[in-house]
């Protein structure tokens, strides 16, 4: 499994978001190494098709895929379950997002 | 670099999305004026509208008024074009004036960098607090501190704000 990691330093919330996600890949005792990917030019969200910072992508395929995203260097929307909107996805959405790309996950405490 | 504190309030005139232009100086009498920086495609700037709507819903009769400004670059974000702002202003019925910097020059005087970044002036437009609005964007029953509420509050009761300068957390305002 390929986990990578993709953020862009002026967008505040990749630190968080990584602390999160290596806390559920670790409660899931598959504990993949994490491959952090820094975004920080235009081309290079071109080339990545990087729709925002933070960004995770599972074996090449994005956790939380949204049709025709735009791509740059933004920081990136994520919706919760209750319709709210924050610059990183809870600990539950990550789990929740990798349950569905079948990767059993342990759900910790 | 940012206005510093107990600067004067810098004048500006800006389209704002109802279509009329919107100037401070229209807001002499307001007893707190504040001069918020945002935008459409921000997910700091979406978290944190809510709480500036109630904000002003809050206060506007206690005489403070919000000027919400977008200064993003709309060839870059074309979420942040002034028909989209114009749209969003709709959507969630704005009850403060979402005014277009299409030069981008009044972010550049103020110095500001992020989406939202509040500029608080008092009575006699004198800069009091800038910064955050709280200090929790993610969880709005999970804030501690309401920076901006507090100091609005302070401002009404004729006390100085305290703390005075919290950094802004957000995007980078989308130069040209």
């Amino acid at each position: 499994m390929k986990i990578e990691f993709l953020y862009w330093e002026e967008c505040p919330s990749h630190t968080e978001t990584l602390a999160r996600l290596r806390e559920v890949l670790k409660e899931s005792e598959l504990d993949p190494p994490v491959e952090r990917i820094h975004v920080e030019t235009d081309d290079q969200a071109v080339s990545l098709k990087f729709p925002g910072s933070p960004t995770i992508r599972i074996d090449g395929a994005d956790l939380f895929p949204v049709p025709d995203e735009m791509v740059g260097l933004t920081c990136r929307v994520y919706y919760t379950p209750e319709g709210g909107v924050t610059p990183l996805p809870t600990k539950d959405m990550i789990r929740s997002a990798l349950t569905a790309h079948r990767i059993k996950i342990t759900k910790g405490g | 670099m940012v206005l510093a504190l107990e600067s004067k309030l810098l004048a500006f005139s800006l389209p704002g999305t109802d279509g009329n232009t919107y100037s401070p100086d229209q807001y002499r009498q307001a007893r707190a004026l504040g001069v918020v920086f945002t935008c459409n495609h921000c997910p700091y700037a979406k978290a944190w509208e809510d709480r500036l709507i109630q904000l002003q819903r809050d206060f506007a009769k206690s005489g403070v008024q919000l000027l919400l400004i977008s200064s993003n670059d709309p060839a870059k974000i074309p979420d942040d074009s002034f028909e989209n702002m114009k749209r969003r202003s709709k959507e969630k019925a704005y009850p403060f004036p979402y005014l277009f910097d299409e030069s981008q020059e009044v972010a550049r005087a103020y110095g500001a960098t992020r989406t939202p970044e509040i500029f608080l002036f008092d009575a006699d437009h004198v800069l009091r607090y800038h910064g955050a609005p709280d200090d929790n964007f993610e969880d709005p029953a999970a804030v501690t501190q309401h920076y901006a509420r507090d100091a609005i509050e302070a401002l009404i009761a004729g006390r100085r704000p305290e703390p005075t300068d919290i950094k802004p957390v957000g995007c980078t305002i989308k130069w040209k």
